[in-house]
């Protein structure tokens, strides 16, 4: 249990620090409020429209791809922490089980699935 | 109450009071902020039972990507996005509750009648998991480590095939 007491002392200055900003903010700043002050905006700008819309269906490849990178920093993990304690061989490995999903990317990258929408 | 108790409590009431905030939530976008939190709370109880690696990936899978693929899958459904007071219900739901209060029975009774053993003094404690695994993977389990990157090509080609055809 020793070792997370930093966790968890981690944990509680992280839920604290945020805290003090936005309680702080809301003892010193000033309040002059006006419609135009508390208008609804996006980005800088007015917002257009509803705000519960339908976004458009070619973000969720997004999602998808990085779903799947993720689970692959899941598997680079372990290798990477025993990496000190494995042979040259594991590097090998490694870059096989890397260069698998590199296809991959490129498949994305050709198929037009990386660029912007 | 030790210090891990306490821990465990707070993690437990997290986990559960979220779980209640999720399926108790009108919207679905709402339901899965909720389920963010209870994602959360199970990793602090995976980290709790010294489970960390599993703590870690719960943190980053399940928070970091299956979070984010539900809460796109959310905004890029017209019915859910366009009404966000659409009914709680269909007619589905008797079917439904009569599964859930089955699964719950059979879960009640499966915990009741388990029998909890404590770790013993001098149980061996499993230190370094992500080490040993890391050394699994590339000795012992090298196939499946490396079968599991063909599924994720699989998965990422898939994705786009089925997703660029409009």
């Amino acid at each position: 249990m020793k070792p997370y007491a930093v966790i968890g002392a981690f944990f509680v200055v992280g839920l604290i620090l945020p805290l003090v900003t936005v309680i702080g903010a809301t003892l010193l700043s000033p309040r002059k409020p006006n419609p135009i002050k508390g208008d609804i905006y996006e980005c800088g700008l007015k917002t257009v429209g509803e705000t519960w819309v339908q976004f458009k269906i070619q973000y969720y490849i997004y999602a998808l791809i990085f779903v799947i990178f993720d689970i692959e920093v899941v598997f680079l993990y372990p290798w990477a922490v025993a990496y000190n304690r494995l042979e040259l061989f594991a590097l090998v490995e490694m870059l096989i089980f890397a260069g698998i999903l590199l296809a991959g990317l490129l498949y994305a990258w050709r198929k037009g699935a990386l660029s912007w929408v | 109450m030790t210090a891990e108790q306490f821990v465990f409590v707070v993690a437990a009431l997290i986990t559960l009071g979220s779980a209640v905030g999720m399926v108790t939530s009108r919207s679905v976008f709402v339901g899965a902020l909720w389920m963010i939190a209870v994602f959360g709370g199970v990793a602090a109880l995976f980290i709790l039972v010294g489970a960390g690696f599993l703590g870690i990936v719960q943190i980053l899978i399940y928070i970091g990507a299956i979070a984010v693929l539900i809460l796109f899958a959310i905004m890029l459904t017209p019915r859910v996005m366009g009404d966000p007071n659409a009914p709680r219900y269909n007619r589905q739901w008797p079917l439904v509750a009569v599964m859930t209060t089955g699964l719950a029975a059979v879960l009640t009774v499966l915990v009741l009648r388990t029998d909890w053993p404590l770790a013993q003094e001098g149980t061996p404690v499993i230190t370094g998991f992500a080490v040993e695994l890391g050394k699994g993977f590339m000795t012992t389990y090298i196939l499946p480590f490396e079968v599991a990157s063909v599924l994720l090509l699989v998965a990422l080609i898939g994705a786009i095939v089925i997703a660029r055809e409009e």
